[in-house]
């Protein structure tokens, strides 16, 4: 049974398995580590394969019609409503309640009623927060080592190809909070540099940490 | 238009898909979306329909990117994978055969860089080359089943073989591919 199975592998890798061979034999791949090895090395013929059709330009569209269609569906640009969302957002960072204190009050908690913004970043443990008609944002990270001698992180913000010095800041164990001193536009990126002690007027090399366009 | 995600790996980019980030999914697909595009042309023959599979596949990347692990695959065979799988499913159903012309598709407009390009003509005269110096009987098992879509039991019935010669051949055949394709010592380029 296993050795039909294991003639199988070729035919997996080269989609070539009818609807009932597919389901048995994933099945059978779950539990056999010969056949995964023997896929694995498979793998790059198959890729090679892939790469190896005929050259074809995609209509100019289609590349509109894909990110309209999956910004429409995207899951997670919900506005979160303030008074539900501070601790969720935070939740992925801390759960000190000091922080969620300052966000609380960088944010401009207390007055306004609109949607608050929130990114992780991808990088580094932290977020980014922001509100429309609150205060201009924080950024909010997680054991960030401290910045080498004679340099400061320094945090900006990205829209497009512009980047705004929006914060200096050290870091160290534990988490720190930093308040932004631009606005965060919708759409903007939050993004971290290490930099000369004092800072730059704009970046010096790629973000060591980012957010997604908030 | 520039890509400022341009210096980060597929990997990063496609973290960065996996929290919703749209410019990351537009970067990915400036990447791949050209060889996607003409993968699934030459599967389905279709160039609505391989419309269909390039935007079905990268939504499943858009929906799926937090299942991707890259200690598992790489990038590029991860959504090429979903490309060829799903323009397998779609030229299955259609019955959309491959005796018809292939559609040459479209003319200009794309964000794929020169270099892309260069690379994309680069991989594919390297894997053509590798390609027909297989044995014919392998390769017509490999390129039939990878590139006509047919199902090993089809290509049985096709050919009049036993289904195990048929078997036999696809791994022969991508053995020796593998082997062809790692003693050509030129590549390289992609990743930088």
């Amino acid at each position: 049974m296993d050795e039909l199975m294991h003639d199988l592998v070729a035919p997996y890798a080269l989609d070539a398995l009818d609807a009932d061979d597919l389901r048995e034999f994933e099945e059978h791949l779950s539990h056999c580590e010969r056949c995964r090895e023997e896929l694995a090395t498979l793998r790059e013929p198959v890729t090679a394969l892939a790469f190896g059709a005929p050259e074809a330009v995609p209509p100019a569209d289609l590349r509109d019609r894909l990110l309209e269609q999956a910004r429409s569906e995207r899951p997670n640009v919900v506005p979160l409503r303030r008074r539900f969302a501070v601790a969720p957002a935070l939740a992925a960072v801390a759960t000190c309640a000091a922080v969620a204190l300052g966000v609380w009050v960088a944010v401009g908690a207390g007055g306004g009623s609109g949607p608050l913004r929130s990114s992780s970043l991808a990088g580094a443990a932290g977020s980014v927060i922001t509100a429309d008609d609150g205060g201009n944002g924080v950024l909010v990270l997680s054991n960030l080592r401290r910045a080498p001698q004679g340099k400061t992180y320094e945090a900006w913000v990205i829209e497009g190809s512009t980047a705004r010095p929006a914060a200096l800041f050290q870091a160290g164990p534990g988490t720190v909070t930093v308040r932004l001193s631009e606005r965060v536009p919708r759409g903007a990126r939050v993004g971290v540099t290490v930099e000369r002690a004092g800072g730059a007027s704009s970046p010096t090399s790629a973000p060591l940490a980012l957010s997604a366009p908030l | 238009m520039p890509r400022e995600l341009a210096h980060l790996s597929d990997e990063a980019v496609i973290a960065l898909v996996a929290r919703s980030d749209d410019l990351a999914l537009a970067e990915l697909y400036d990447r791949y979306g050209r060889a996607a595009y003409g993968l699934a042309l030459r599967v389905v023959r279709d160039a609505s329909l391989a419309e269909d599979v390039v935007q079905d596949a990268f939504l499943g990347i858009w929906r799926g990117a937090s299942r991707f692990l890259p200690e598992k695959a790489k990038a590029a065979a991860w959504i090429m994978t979903l490309v060829h799988r799903r323009a397998v499913d779609v030229v299955r159903r259609e019955q959309h055969r491959r005796t018809e012309p292939l559609d040459e598709g479209h003319s200009g407009g794309a964000d794929t860089s020169a270099e892309d390009v260069a690379w994309l003509r680069f991989e594919r005269d390297r894997v053509q080359a590798a390609l027909r110096q297989l044995p014919d009987q392998q390769r017509e098992a490999i390129e039939l089943a990878y590139y006509g879509g047919f199902s090993q039991s089809e290509l049985a019935d096709r050919l009049g073989m036993p289904l195990g010669t048929i078997k036999s051949r696809m791994f022969a055949g991508l053995a020796q591919l593998r082997e062809l394709l790692a003693l050509d010592t030129t590549e390289g380029a992609w990743t930088s």
